[in-house]
């Protein structure tokens, strides 16, 4: 069983390599923080797979760390970084296809 | 293996699918919006999936309420940021594929 | 099954190396941070992989999330046509001692691969042996607070310079004040607050037999501020000279000082705890250390002196 948890976890971060297409295409900001995002969930599963196949029960809460500041770090990009009414900007740079 | 171990499994495997699927979407979809749309709803669906599979495998209360709470953590961090992120990019001018 | 494990980690390795390599170079500098971010979420998973999940969870907190959004509050303060100049600037200076001085390190590091020894010996033992007497279970800890209490004396003095540099910069430039029109936001951190205190009381009380302790504790405590403070709660830290901030601020760093030289005074070495206090003093100086990491991060994240008092943004 826990054979099929390691294929998992290699799957996710083949998920993870294919996803890193989407950071370097963009086109808007969006679309990279939104990967990054993708990847946090990821990297929660592989972190929960992980605990499960090596019984380290840590794991789980560096698990529950991620879940927890993921929300942070969205929260800081549209606050903070992509703004609202903040228009134009994105045209200017490429932005919206 | 127990006929929860059993379930636990297959609810795991049944998750997987929709990580891949998700990815499809921020890969193939035509603009931000419809990648919000596919990864928001795929990942988190995904993630319960496993979460409720690897409580049911554990076997210990407090572990299978612990990985409940990192899903819900996720779903309400998940549904208001990909909300947010939706209304700063119309608020910012990026259009709507095919409008 | 065998293989699978293997190019799992090779596939992590080569990701971590082009993260890396992106994080440096891109020319977008949206681009470096974000591959930044992502860097810090796929080396957690490197120190699970390495066996050490206590610095797998120092690196979640700080390295994947309040790095991060440092970064990406500072990013947002530079002005939008300053990017590609900045980014040129640094690639034009630091060109070639970026790309060389990795390329030598890795080939300095394989060549020392051949020569080492198969199993490198360690402190670990040492560690095992002496561990009951710094009265506490987690060998992490013990290093931390009691053989090595210097050094985190000296991380925490630096976490403190580094606020006391930041506020010197100037008054901070947010306000309070939701920083959008949007209800979605206050509501989410409402939610998610009581979650962030409790994940941290509970990494703090785990510190003592598990991994945790008191830096991850702190920074998803200052991670939680940092939230409140973005969906217009107003922050009880202020700038005036009044109020116990600056006392709480320097805490973590006052206690630790304050036991090192008491135990001095009383006939020890300097740092050395008398072994029936141990234990207790090893949870005392947690606790300091942590609410004030809490504090300090979030006082970096502010990215100046707050004011005296809050003045609130109102949107139309």
């Amino acid at each position: 069983m826990f054979e099929i948890y390691v294929i998992a976890s290699l799957l996710l971060m083949v998920n993870i390599l294919v996803g890193l297409a989407r950071v370097l295409k963009g086109p808007t900001a969006a679309d990279r923080m939104l990967a990054a995002e993708m990847f946090a969930t990821s990297a929660v599963v592989i972190l929960l797979l992980l605990a499960t196949v090596s019984g380290e029960e840590s794991l789980v809460d560096v698990a529950l760390v991620f879940a927890l500041l993921s929300a942070v770090t969205v929260v800081t990009f549209v606050s903070r970084f992509w703004i609202a009414g903040d228009s134009g900007k994105d045209r200017r740079a490429g932005g919206d296809s | 293996m127990s006929l929860v171990e059993w379930l636990g499994l297959l609810m795991v495997l049944f998750g997987l699918p929709f990580f891949f699927l998700g990815t499809v979407g921020l890969l193939r979809f035509p603009d931000v919006y419809t990648r919000l749309h596919a990864l928001a709803k795929g990942d988190n669906v995904g993630l319960g999936l496993v979460c409720l599979g690897l409580g049911l495998q554990s076997g210990s209360l407090a572990m299978t309420l612990k990985l409940l709470l990192i899903w819900i953590l996720m779903l309400i961090a998940s549904a208001t940021g990909v909300g947010l992120i939706a209304r700063t990019a119309l608020s910012r001018g990026v259009r709507p594929w095919g409008l | 099954m065998d293989a699978l494990v293997p190019l799992f980690d090779a596939l992590l390795g080569a990701l971590l190396l082009w993260l890396a390599w992106q994080s440096i170079f891109a020319a977008d500098l949206f681009r470096a941070v974000v591959s930044f971010m992502i860097f810090g979420l796929l080396m957690a998973l490197a120190w699970v992989r390495l066996e050490a999940p206590d610095i797998a969870l120092a690196e979640a907190a700080i390295g994947a999330g309040v790095t991060g959004a440092l970064l990406l509050s500072a990013l947002g303060r530079l002005p939008r046509e300053r990017y590609a100049e900045a980014a040129q600037h640094i690639l034009s200076h630091s060109y070639w001692l970026l790309f060389w001085a990795p390329v030598v390190l890795l080939a300095w590091f394989l060549w020392s691969l051949e020569a080492a020894p198969p199993s490198p010996p360690g402190l670990g033992e040492m560690v095992a042996i002496h561990q009951p007497a710094a009265g506490v279970d987690n060998p992490v800890t013990a290093v931390l607070l009691a053989f090595r209490a210097l050094d985190t004396l000296l991380e925490i003095g630096v976490l403190l310079l580094g606020s006391l540099a930041i506020w010197s910069l100037g008054p901070s430039p947010w306000s309070t004040g939701p920083a959008m029109p949007s209800p979605a936001l206050p509501a989410m951190a409402r939610a998610l607050f009581p979650a962030f205190v409790l994940v941290s009381v509970y990494l703090l009380w785990r510190g003592s037999h598990a991994p945790g302790g008191a830096f991850p504790a702190g920074a998803v405590m200052g991670a939680g501020g940092v939230l409140m403070l973005l969906a217009g709660a107003r922050p009880w830290l202020t700038g005036g000279e009044q109020g116990p901030w600056r006392w709480l601020l320097t805490l973590g760093l006052g206690t630790m000082l304050v036991v090192a030289s008491v135990t001095q005074f009383a006939g020890y070495v300097f740092f050395q705890y008398p072994s029936d206090w141990s234990g207790r003093l090893i949870t005392l100086l947690e606790l300091a250390a942590g609410l004030s990491i809490a504090l300090l991060l979030f006082a970096l994240y502010l990215g100046g002196q707050p004011p005296v008092r809050w003045r609130d943004r109102g949107w139309q």
